[in-house]
């Protein structure tokens, strides 16, 4: 019995399965008891979960008295998990470096649980990449604050009222989110701009409409698991005369910069904010871990010095309903993934490298933090180019000249030996093998199905020969073989065009 | 009287040639096949009406016959069996100039002297022994491809050796034949001949395996051309030698496109010996091979629906399937929904040259929406969905990713670069070449698994929902 309780916190506004996935989780062989209310703020109301197959519970108590599998977005409070009942397993966000004593709290009461912020950044796991989802949305929905607080138009317009230049918008950080932050900018019409310091990224900016912007300076960023290292001080000096230039010109920032198990690093700093025009917004997408932004209030939406700088830590349940479907969906595969058998049940399997990775407590045990996984290594240089083998043209020109020569003696020969008769017919044959070589290499590819039908039936021709031998021999063995030869040859000739004839019948513009 | 002939049969020899050049494009293809006809009776009639045919009972009675089973089995065959009928078809023209051979060898109205009759020899000899190999050969490949016989290639030990001990063989016979007189041990050459020629059709053939039947059938083709060349010679009639010519050398072309397709050399494909039935299958579950991702048909109707432009690729596995008429209907769904559908035909997509298209053409497919390799490679990467409908060799990245593997350099349809490609197909098993399809387990790649017509009905079903 999988079970989906309504989250708790008045910001949070996802929920962890959709009526969408609650029919692929029954398709599972699951039982999926969802608790009333659970989908309100997302616009799944609870008769839509009970038409894909969902019970509805009043309230948690009674919800988490009957689960073995809790699906939630945020990690659990105290008070939830005192409700929980002990064995229960649970998977939702848990952030296990940060929050040490929930995963004694959980461990104590023997919950063993997934973390969906733990998913590893393998090709495999892609598909229940949690994190790169709720990015894709905070990359939206940044762009969709940023609009809402700046006082322009995004695109370029000229009107009898004026003209109207294109906000011109600087991403800095071009991850998940900022791509997405990238292209929904640039499809809302502004000028787009991304930094970041990694230059293999280049490609993927460009790809989604940006200007790739970089300094002066050669120093690949590029860490682990596809995020960024720290870089040096002589990189950050550069990195910051860029951005002052920057903040001079542009309406509208996004930074999306973090590192991994650090704070986020400050890049927007005060003195940039007072460059910039005032109406100008800053949203800061790593509000949550501090900030890219000197000025940054987490959690809130603030003006300092005529900028509107925009903190917000919940941007996915900014978009609930959209989340929560990703989100869902997320959970639908990593249920596959523990379900193999599609008989509801689960099978914690720590041979597997994703299921081993996201589980931070089994039973009373906690399993957190697992052992390394290995990275697939960022490919070096470029990966070599689809290598297709482009042979020299040869120069076969001796070879031809040879087979003229060969082809001379070869007919001189002939001349010397042969009758006349078979040389008149031997000029005739030459000469017919050149003209259907001509002919033939015109044919269109999607005519080559009635072209062998259709020289199948004109090689019936050899009736021809059957039919001269039919008759004058007297000898009956001869007439029979010949009747046998106009017989074939003539199934030949009659299946051969009719069938064509058929073929080309279908064929219709 | 003799000279009229000869008119006639020059006039139906330019009728076939204009024949073959009206298939070049849709627009004269039907005309081109008129003239094939008149062709074939103008050259039919005169040949009756000529001094040398005095008898007509047999005759008629023959022509009517095989008239008649012609045109049933023209009527009768579905187009998915295309590939049999013409293999079937081949095989008689092989029977015919062995029976021809045959016939002229025992004729005693021949009466030849020094180099003519050994050039005569020399001819029928031959036109048997081409004769017998496409008949035997050509039986073998219509099995194949009715499924009779295994599709997957038989391999006797030493069997290069083998097929070259029987052409060594028909050499030495040959020899012993033509500087005979037509008697005695003449005739028990001959036999051995026209026997080992069948049994080295049938070796040639088997030893194929079943994708690359495409080549085998054009050079089933070819040689049935040759044969009724040979027969020509054998009876001064030029009409039969230039028309022998022509198929030929059309086969002759067919088979060396078919090949290029496959980037791989004519004696490389004819050795054999290349495909298995029990390839190498993808396991997923590690870091280089992660699981496919497998979707449902409700999934893919969702995704059609908010696609702008299609491609689909068949493959084999459409006609087995016979899930042409479905996939029609879908594309004449999602072009009435104003959506770009156009199909990508790989050169040996399918049993026959040009299998595909036909197929497609049954079900009404505009032929203007059906597009060759080359013309459509380039727009993949702008294409929203590709359908992939049972291939696998023939959009296999491997082929351009990885030069070494067995079809490695092969020119195959990039169908990984479109942004979300839906493979429909029974299993992960691979394709005919035994390689194994990395297309499969590509992130912007879903598994649809099931039946071909199945599948595609079922999108149907959920597509207007």
């Amino acid at each position: 019995m999988i079970v989906i309780p309504k989250e708790i916190d008045p910001l949070e506004a996802r929920v962890a399965a959709t009526p969408t996935s609650v029919k692929k989780l029954i398709d599972l062989g699951f039982d999926v008891a969802v608790q009333s209310g659970a989908g309100e703020a997302s616009s799944f109301s609870d008769s839509d979960y009970q038409k894909s197959g969902a019970v509805i519970k009043p309230d948690a108590a009674s919800l988490y008295k009957g689960g073995d599998l809790i699906l939630k977005v945020l990690a659990p409070t105290g008070k939830e998990i005192k409700q929980i009942k002990s064995g229960t397993k649970l998977i939702s966000f848990i952030w296990p470096a940060q929050n040490e004593s929930l995963l004694k709290a959980l461990a104590k009461k023997k919950i063993t649980a997934l973390a969906m912020d733990s998913v590893p950044r393998i090709t495999r796991a892609q598909s229940m990449d949690v994190l790169s989802s709720m990015s894709n949305i905070a990359g939206y929905r940044a762009v969709m604050e940023a609009a809402h607080s700046f006082g322009r138009f995004f695109t370029g317009q000229i009107t009898a009222a004026g003209k109207m230049p294109p906000a011109k918008v600087l991403v800095i950080g071009a991850g998940v989110a900022g791509l997405a932050a990238v292209g929904t900018a640039k499809s809302l019409g502004a000028i787009v701009r991304a930094f970041d310091t990694r230059p293999v990224v280049k490609e993927q900016v460009e790809s989604m409409g940006g200007e790739f912007i970089q300094v002066e300076f050669e120093e690949d960023g590029s860490g682990t698991g596809g995020y960024a290292k720290e870089m040096s001080k002589e990189f950050i000096d550069a990195e910051m005369a860029l951005f002052r230039e920057q903040a001079k010109d542009v309406d509208i920032v996004i930074t999306t910069a973090l590192i991994p198990g650090k704070p986020a690093p400050k890049l927007w700093l005060e003195d940039m904010v007072q460059l910039m025009k005032d109406g100008s917004v800053v949203v800061d997408l790593a509000a949550e871990q501090g900030g890219n932004c000197e000025l940054t209030v987490p959690g809130e939406m603030v003006v300092k010095e005529g900028v509107t700088i925009v903190g917000y830590t919940n941007m996915p349940s900014r978009a609930p309903a959209q989340a929560s479907s990703l989100y869902g969906t997320n959970l639908v595969h990593l249920a596959k993934l523990l379900c193999p058998e599609k008989n509801g049940e689960v099978n914690i399997d720590f041979d597997d490298v994703i299921i081993r990775t996201m589980t931070v407590t089994k039973d009373d045990e906690i399993t957190w933090p697992p052992p390394p996984v290995e990275m697939p290594a960022p490919p070096p240089a470029k990966p070599a180019e689809a290598t297709v083998v482009q042979e020299e043209p040869k120069d076969n020109s001796k070879l031809i000249t040879g087979m003229w020569i060969i082809a001379g003696i070869a007919l001189y020969a002939l001349g010397q030996a042969a009758p006349m008769a078979f040389v008149g017919h031997f000029t005739v044959f030459v000469l017919a093998v050149i003209v259907g070589f001509h002919v033939i290499w015109n044919v269109s590819h999607a005519l080559h199905t009635p072209l062998m039908s259709v020289t199948n039936a004109i090689s019936g021709i050899v009736v021809i020969g059957a039919l001269l031998q039919i008759s004058g021999s007297g000898s009956g063995v001869i007439t029979f073989l010949a009747f046998i030869g106009v017989l074939v040859s003539t199934i030949n000739i009659a299946g051969g065009f009719f069938v064509t004839q058929r073929m080309l019948n279908m064929f219709r513009k | 009287m003799s000279s009229l002939i000869s008119m006639a049969y020059l006039f139906a020899a330019v009728l076939f040639i204009q024949s073959l050049s009206g298939l070049s494009a849709h627009e004269t293809a039907k005309r081109g096949n008129i003239y094939g006809m008149a062709g074939m009776a103008i050259a039919i009639i005169a040949t009756i009406f000529s001094d040398s045919v005095v008898a007509y009972g047999w005759l008629f009675f023959a022509v009517i016959i095989g008239a008649a089973i012609g045109l049933v089995l023209a009527k009768r065959v579905e187009m998915t069996e295309m590939p049999q009928l013409v293999a079937m078809l081949h095989s008689f023209v092989g029977l015919a100039a062995v029976l021809i051979g045959w016939a002229g060898y025992i004729d005693p109205r021949m009466h030849l002297t020094g180099a003519e009759f050994v050039i005569h020899s020399t001819e029928l000899y031959l036109g048997v022994f081409i004769g017998a190999i496409t008949l035997s050969g050509s039986i073998v490949a219509f099995g194949k491809l009715h499924g009779i016989i295994s599709g997957a290639p038989m391999l006797l030990p030493m069997r290069h050796w083998l097929n070259l001990g029987i052409i060594v063989l028909t050499l030495l016979l040959g020899f012993g034949f033509v500087s005979g007189e037509h008697a005695g041990a003449d005739t028990f050459y001959l036999v051995v001949m026209t026997l080992i020629a069948l049994f080295l059709g049938v070796h040639l053939v088997a030893a194929i395996g079943g994708a690359d039947m495409p080549v085998v059938v054009s050079m089933l083709n070819s040689y049935s051309g040759w044969a009724a060349s040979a027969t020509g010679f054998m009876l001064g009639n030029d009409l039969l030698i230039i028309t022998g010519a022509l198929v030929g050398s059309s086969g002759a072309v067919l088979s060396y496109l078919m090949c290029k397709g496959m980037n791989r050399s004519f004696i490389s494909v004819i050795m054999g010996g290349f495909g298995t039935d029990t390839g190498e299958v993808l396991h997923g579950g590690d870091e280089d091979h992660p699981d496919p991702i497998a979707t449902s048909a409700e999934e893919v109707a969702d995704d059609l629906a908010m696609a702008d432009s299609v491609i689909i690729t068949p493959g084999y596995g459409m006609a087995v399937a016979h899930a042409q008429m479905a996939v029609s209907e879908l594309t004449e769904n999602l072009r009435k929904k104003g959506k770009t559908v156009r199909f990508g035909i790989h050169p040996v997509a399918g049993r026959l040259p040009g299998h595909m298209n036909v197929l497609l053409a049954e079900a009404s497919v505009p032929y203007d929406v059906v597009l060759e390799m080359d013309e459509i490679n380039d727009d993949f990467p702008e294409t929203d969905i590709v359908l992939v409908i049972g291939a696998n060799d023939t959009v296999n990245p491997d082929a351009v990713e990885k030069p070494d593997c067995a079809i490695g350099g092969m020119p195959v349809l990039e169908v990984w670069k479109a942004k979300r490609v839906i493979v429909s197909k029974r299993s992960m098993a691979s394709g005919y070449a035994g390689v194994a399809n990395p297309l499969f387990i590509k992130e912007n790649t879903r598994m649809l698994f099931g039946d071909a017509k199945d599948s595609v009905q079922e999108i149907l079903k959920h597509i207007d929902d």
